[in-house]
């Protein structure tokens, strides 16, 4: 058994227990996408499970827009929250980790730990603030894959991510083709839609027009543009629920009882948004907020093959598991599929299954019994026999 | 291995690209693989099998065949299979069509509405046949479309389809002497191999 299973309080069964974030100091400049360099960055990670000798049990974990490098276990025994994917990765979970070394960091241009916006620009001395360049999910995979060969871990048994994490899933395959030997892409889009586009540029329209973002120098001033920043995550988070959801969890229940007749918050679920607006905008930084909204918008593998996704996947040798929900209207079944077709079409392996669930987007984060099922029979199902489950798979 | 799946696989060449449509556990891609080099899809629409097949490493998709073929291109694949899907799809027709347009050839197995417990059934009762093949009432039925053996070769017949082989089976999927001789009275599943 994992030992830190043993140290885990008694209510984490299952749990991976006392996980602790790690720091890869990269010294080899990173030349992104848009031109620039850093000569130098930082990527905080954490691992999970142990790597085995033949070092094939390698998964990596790519986050979501708002996401980091704790997707698992607690960082204390008095942590009550675990990490995002708690639900899916830990000793008998979908990604076993009593089965697989997992990695998962926070991504470049995070605020988590990862150099970023509010870390400090050498050439400077100040926080980059807006100045830190556009990074995009090529660059995403590109500083992963140098935390790879830091970890001495030679391909991937499978590169894993839900939303904007399946997009690197999607990215890797492409771009190291030899080092991905499975794909698992869930509730994602092959490229936003125009709709995605404008339900980003109205959040980043919030956070640019907050009079304390201060054209992103808000660093300075000792404050946070909380106001755009809340409105960003409260259009966001409509956005990952379903209209069922709602009803659900809200209904048109009133928070005291009884109409005030103004413009307080009177009903539940506007009570829920800004809640959950403010927590957020406390704890995660605006600048990135933008950052990540873009590497969204920019995501378009086919753009370079003719604006052919078929093409564009062709060079790809992993074995890919697609997966989406029926109630995700952010990224809908219909943008899984048309992953699958461009993989179909390509004469990939691939297995896609549309899972029936009321709660939307955010469903991929949750134990919904048949996703984790089908989850954990695919990562199940991957020999680690030094890769001997491509030629297998059919 | 059941008999109707035997019968199929002798028809299926090794290295060739199968679909399968309709194919449930993912027993007979897997059986295809491991014996034949097969590569290939399974389509199916039921979750539980669905997961059996992610773990017999078998690709399968999760496509209602009601929707049609139209993500799969014309003679994309060396081979489509059909195996006890026909009769529960809403347009057979169309469905044959689309797999005649998607693969060099085809392989479709129905149960033989023909069958002579079918027709005793019927007769001596006055109520539509309930069997252990077909163990539906008429308002639950998945079944919908049942037809015989001449009735599908009618079918063929219209389409202008050239029949490569066929054969009758059992639901002990066991061929015999009379089902040869008469396989539309005494053939319980039909097995048929048919191109343009």
């Amino acid at each position: 058994m994992n030992t830190a299973l043993q140290t885990s309080p008694p209510q984490q069964e299952g749990s991976i227990g006392i996980v602790e974030p790690q720091f890869y100091h990269c010294e080899r400049p990173i030349t992104l996408q848009c031109g620039k360099v850093l000569p130098h960055y930082e990527l905080a990670f954490e691992t999970y499970g142990t790597l085995n000798a033949a070092r094939t049990n390698a998964v990596l974990i790519c986050h979501a827009l708002s996401g980091h490098h704790h997707a698992a276990g607690v960082h204390s025994i008095e942590d009550k929250k675990t990490g995002w994917w708690d639900a899916c990765i830990g000793p008998g979970k979908a990604i076993d980790t009593n089965r697989f070394f997992v990695v998962s960091l926070n991504n470049l241009g995070g605020c988590h730990g990862s150099t970023g916006p509010k870390s400090n620009n050498p050439d400077t001395g100040k926080p980059y603030g807006p100045d830190f360049p556009i990074v995009t999910v090529r660059d995403w995979v590109n500083s992963q894959h140098a935390l790879m060969q830091h970890l001495n871990v030679p391909h991937w048994a499978a590169v894993v991510g839900g939303s904007l994490g399946g997009m690197q899933a999607i990215q890797w395959s492409i771009d190291f083709p030899d080092l991905v030997r499975n794909a698992v892409i869930i509730a994602a889009a092959p490229k936003l839609s125009a709709q995605n586009i404008a339900f980003n540029e109205v959040a980043r329209k919030a956070i640019l027009s907050d009079p304390e973002f201060y054209d992103g120098h808000y660093y300075e001033h000792d404050k946070y543009p909380k106001i755009g920043l809340s409105l960003a995550r409260m259009l966001g988070h409509i956005t990952y629920l379903s209209d069922a959801a709602m009803r659900e969890k809200f209904g048109r229940e009133l928070r005291d009882g009884e109409k005030s007749f103004d413009f307080d918050v009177e009903f539940q679920v506007e009570s829920y948004l800004n809640y959950q607006g403010e927590v957020f905008s406390k704890n995660f930084d605006a600048n990135t907020y933008l950052l990540m909204t873009r590497a969204l918008d920019y995501f378009d593998p086919a753009e370079e093959h003719d604006h052919d996704l078929r093409k564009a996947l062709s060079a790809a040798k992993a074995n890919f598991l697609v997966m989406s929900f029926t109630t995700d209207w952010r990224f809908s079944p219909e943008r899984s599929r048309e992953i699958v077709e461009a993989l179909l079409a390509a004469r990939k392996s691939v297995s896609y299954a549309d899972i029936e669930c009321p709660q939307g987007h955010d469903s991929f984060l949750l134990n919904v019994p048949r996703y984790i099922n089908l989850f954990k029979a695919y990562m199940n199902s991957i020999a680690l026999d030094g890769g001997a489950d491509s030629c297998a798979r059919i | 291995m059941r008999q109707d799946l035997a019968a199929i696989q002798q028809w299926v060449q090794p290295d060739c690209s199968v679909l399968d449509l309709g194919c449930g556990d993912g027993a007979l891609l897997a059986h295809l693989r491991d014996k034949k080099n097969v590569f290939g899809y399974g389509l199916e629409i039921d979750q539980d099998k669905i997961l059996e097949c992610i773990k017999k490493n078998v690709s399968v998709i999760e496509q209602d065949l009601d929707w049609g073929l139209a993500n799969f291109e014309d003679n994309s694949f060396d081979m489509v299979i059909m195996t006890q899907a026909l009769q529960a799809v809403h347009y057979p027709d169309k469905v044959i069509d689309d797999m005649l347009r998607v693969g060099k050839e085809c392989v479709i197995t129905f149960p033989n509405f023909g069958y002579w417990r079918c027709r005793l059934y019927l007769m001596t009762k006055g109520r539509m046949p309930v069997s252990k093949q077909l163990p539906y009432t008429w308002y639950n039925t998945p079944n919908i479309h049942l037809c015989t053996f001449k009735d599908f070769e009618a079918l063929c017949y219209r389409k202008h389809l050239k029949i490569l082989n066929r054969t009758v089976v059992d639901m002990n999927y066991r061929d015999g002497f009379m089902m040869r001789m008469f396989p539309n009275l005494f053939g319980e599943v039909a097995v048929y191999h048919v191109t343009k």
